[in-house]
């Protein structure tokens, strides 16, 4: 059961997301790519007669249905195997953290930066509300996200997703050591 | 005729995640399945979504991480899927498998385009705000960070807007 609970290690769960791929395919024929649910959902629910949300978005519902369960396995990952001990956090990430009075490391997602609270000030609602537009806008630019390109789009050696994986961790980069302070400390 | 729309949009498309547009012979023939046979991806989604949260991969400390270069754990679990994925991918195609279903399976090339690079960089930057590609945002949720469901929709929102503006763009 111990093994359950506590933090699984990298290697098994790349193996796990690895897999992924050939389940999928196997299942359905069936491309790993999670972001395009955030256009299929803007197909079935406003597609407001843009050219790029006209499409059959029922011939991709399985997608739909696999987020739905990302969700479910939230939800059965925090009530049946939740890690009793508090998450293991870089302790110069900790410090800098606490610098800026983020000092809530218990969680998966620090509650100082991202609850209905943080929410209402300025810094909360830069990290969530413009973080997220920037996701959504930018996967869908680029044409996929970490799963489309950077697992998907590696898995079958498709070297424009490699020049996608490279610019998603170069903007990460950017964004940790550039801007990221100055937003923290808003 | 809907389909006539469909077949306009098709040499434009630069988004490899709709596969039904990409690649019209897949699935095209066999009749619409019933609702409960995606079920089938739910389960597939639920091992996947427990993953994440086991993993700590929907963490945005390890994200922090990851970006800071204080922990490998985020490049060895994109690295190892990576390495599965590829061998399984491998010898799909090597031994011809078929689904379940017994329909072949099939891969489309993706065609480089400026977006991979520009969008690419829009991601990183929000990838590093959030801590959360579009994946672990819905883990989240589950988890219970339900204020997180106001960055899903402003990301919805993102897309919506991408698709508004799309034709003058970049390219």
């Amino acid at each position: 059961m111990e093994l359950l609970t506590q933090p699984w290690s990298w290697w098994v769960a790349g193996i796990f997301v690895g897999l992924t791929v050939p389940i999928l395919l196997l299942l359905g024929n069936k491309h790993f790519g999670i972001s395009g649910n955030l256009r299929h959902i803007c197909a079935a629910c406003i597609p407001a007669n843009i050219k790029f949300f006209q499409y059959d978005w029922k011939k991709e519902a399985w997608n739909l249905f696999f987020v739905a369960g990302i969700v479910l396995g939230g939800v059965v990952a925090t009530v049946w195997m939740k890690d009793p001990n508090p998450i293991q956090v870089h302790p110069d990430l900790v410090n800098d953290l606490a610098a800026v009075g983020v000092t809530q490391i218990d969680g998966l997602v620090p509650a100082d930066l991202f609850s209905w609270d943080s929410l209402l000030t300025l810094r909360g609602f830069v990290l969530m509300v413009v973080g997220g537009f920037l996701v959504g806008f930018g996967t869908r630019y680029a044409g996929g996200c970490t799963s489309g390109h950077a697992i998907m789009g590696l898995s079958t050696l498709q070297w424009p997703s490699l020049v996608a994986t490279i610019s998603f961790m170069v903007g990460g980069f950017l964004m940790t050591h550039l801007i990221l302070p100055f937003i923290l400390a808003l | 005729m809907e389909n006539t729309a469909f077949n306009q949009a098709a040499p434009a498309e630069t988004d490899t995640e709709v596969y039904s547009l990409l690649d019209t012979s897949a699935n095209a023939s066999d009749a619409p399945q019933p609702w409960w046979h995606h079920l089938k991806y739910t389960l597939v989604g639920i091992f996947f979504g427990i993953t994440f949260v086991k993993a700590e991969i929907i963490s945005w400390f390890r994200i922090q991480e990851m970006f800071r270069l204080e922990s490998f754990h985020m490049y060895g679990v994109i690295g190892t899927g990576v390495v599965v994925g590829a061998i399984s991918v491998f010898l799909i195609k090597k031994f011809k498998a078929r689904t379940i279903d017994g329909e072949p399976i099939t891969f489309t090339d993706k065609t480089f385009n400026k977006g991979q690079i520009i969008g690419g960089l829009i991601f990183g930057l929000g990838w590093a705000m959030t801590g959360a590609c579009p994946g672990p945002l819905f883990a989240q949720i589950g988890t219970g960070a339900l204020a997180v469901t106001v960055t899903l929709l402003s990301a919805i929102a993102g897309t919506w807007v991408y698709g508004y503006f799309r034709e003058r763009l970049p390219m």
